[in-house]
């Protein structure tokens, strides 16, 4: 029985349907990679996981709790399990890379700075990063700041976190340091990981089950080495990276 | 025509029930949020200081130059009827009741209430708002009642700086470069001014701190469509505030008198 269980998932914006009844289960402790093109409604569907966005109809249960119709007040306590990487790291360019990774623990928690900021480098040690908790976020590049936005995703130890398209806009000596860095934190702790993504290197490098999410729908899922037998032609077209196939390029 | 022309007035009309909905559910939860503890005192302290303290070399020099030129036209004015010692009462209850809510109001929307919807707008399109609200933090509480707070706080004593501003500049000129009895000037000016006078002045900026503080994080906040959508966001919040400024002065005006 998987740890979030997603049925049934639809949602429109304006006359775009753009989940289409999702039905998908996300197993405790393993990495689940969503795979799907740009614009299929995978940020969309990250989105509902974590409450940003309410479903028009369909359910997602956590831990067999129904958590999409929750209200807000509530959503928030289920939200404490959960952390976000967001596409641009989404750092608050306001605060110092210490004050974004200590921000949750300052807003959640009694501990003194001092000890926050203990937290703070111990976390951002395990991304690989030493002596930089009073830059500013634009003196980051793009690579270190998803570094620093996994450490503040981590900081407060969720059960859950959620990843939108960690690699996108990196180099691929970035981004395979960026799944070795996933791969590192998820053993550890055996976190529940959420990936979304189109990078096929790094989804074959990282994911214990893949998803692809195709017209609003998953059309299938499987282990890597059942994704890379599995014949359906969508699925095929797109692992391989093709122009041509039944999946139309506008 | 005539049907797209309708259509177009009824989405117009739309937008603009979405807006005062919108606008309206903000101010509600910012109210509630404002007395929910805890309380942030730096975030609140930090936006005072950047709509109080930072604001004033704008206030005061709109103070000076409004009550100079004021003093000014009314002597020109005043002098026709012989009455050249009213100008200190002139000078003094415009920049009262009027000029200095509504002047101080109009310079702060264009100085704080633009950077406020600019700052908010950037952390909307960069998604800054929604990684709060996955660390649980209520945004609205976070970003917009200290804004409010500051908004309401600051604009009543911005206004009171620039009355006080005016009324020296009108004196200087009225005194200094027009040549009226300096003793004259104070005394009408002490005999005509109420403390009333004043106070209607401080009531308008409170709700003109409100508007400005609220329209801004309003705007920035449902900000969409990346840089863009960004400078729209800054541009439509000091024009509907200032709008909303200049409307509500004259309702609260024709209550007042």
């Amino acid at each position: 029985m998987g740890m979030i269980k997603i049925s049934g998932l639809k949602k429109a914006f304006g006359r775009k349907q753009v989940l289409d009844g999702v039905n998908l289960e996300i197993e405790k402790g393993k990495i689940t990679v969503i795979l799907g093109r740009s614009g299929e409604g995978k940020s969309v569907l990250l989105k509902h996981i974590i409450g940003l966005l309410r479903p028009d109809e369909g359910r997602i249960l956590l831990d067999g709790q129904e958590i999409s119709s929750m209200s807000e007040r509530d959503f928030n306590e289920v939200r404490k399990r959960f952390g976000m990487l967001f596409q641009g790291a989404a750092l608050f360019d306001s605060m110092t890379v210490g004050g974004n990774v200590g921000f949750p623990l300052k807003e959640h928690t009694d501990l003194a700075d001092a000890d926050i900021m203990k937290v703070v480098s111990e976390k951002l040690k395990r991304v690989g990063l030493v002596g930089v908790e009073d830059m500013m976020p634009s003196e980051l590049s793009g690579g270190m700041k998803k570094r620093v936005g996994l450490a503040r995703a981590i900081v407060m130890d969720p059960e859950i976190v959620l990843f939108d398209e960690p690699t996108t806009g990196l180099d691929p000596i970035m981004s395979d340091s960026i799944a070795d860095l996933v791969l590192d934190t998820q053993r550890s702790l055996k976190t529940t990981y959420i990936l979304i993504t189109h990078d096929i290197p790094f989804t074959y490098k990282i994911a214990d089950k893949i998803a692809m999410l195709h017209e609003g729908r998953i059309i299938e899922q499987g282990t890597i080495d059942e994704m890379k037998k599995n014949q359906n032609p969508v699925v095929r077209q797109f692992l391989e990276g093709r122009a041509e196939g039944p999946i139309k390029v506008y | 025509m005539l049907k797209g022309y309708l259509e177009k007035l009824g989405r117009s009309a739309g937008e603009f029930v979405d807006t005062a909905g919108l606008i309206s559910l903000m101010l509600f939860q910012t109210v509630v949020l404002a007395f929910t503890p805890p309380v942030k005192f730096r975030n609140i302290f930090k936006q005072m200081e950047f709509v109080g303290v930072q604001s004033l070399f704008v206030v005061i020099l709109t103070g000076a130059f409004t009550g100079m030129v004021l003093a000014l036209q009314s002597f020109n004015a005043l002098k026709r009827f012989g009455a050249e010692s009213l100008v200190g009462p002139t000078v003094a209850l415009s920049m009262a009741r009027e000029l200095g809510p509504v002047l101080a109001g109009l310079m702060v929307t264009g100085r704080a209430g633009s950077a406020m919807a600019t700052e908010l707008g950037t952390m909307r399109v960069t998604e800054q708002i929604d990684a709060m609200v996955t660390m649980a933090v209520n945004p609205v509480k976070y970003l917009v009642v200290p804004r409010v707070i500051a908004g309401v706080l600051m604009f009543p004593l911005l206004a009171i700086i620039t009355d006080f501003v005016g009324v020296v500049g009108g004196y200087l000129v009225g005194v200094k470069l027009l040549g009226i009895n300096s003793g004259v000037y104070i005394g009408r000016t002490i005999d005509f001014v109420q403390i009333d006078d004043i106070f209607a002045g401080l009531y308008k900026a409170t709700v003109f701190g409100l508007i400005t503080a609220l329209v801004a994080c309003f705007n920035g906040f449902y900000a969409s469509g990346g840089a863009e959508g960004v400078g729209k966001a800054a541009t439509s919040s000091v024009v509907m505030a200032s709008v909303m400024i200049l409307v509500s002065d004259y309702l609260m005006s024709s209550f007042m008198v």
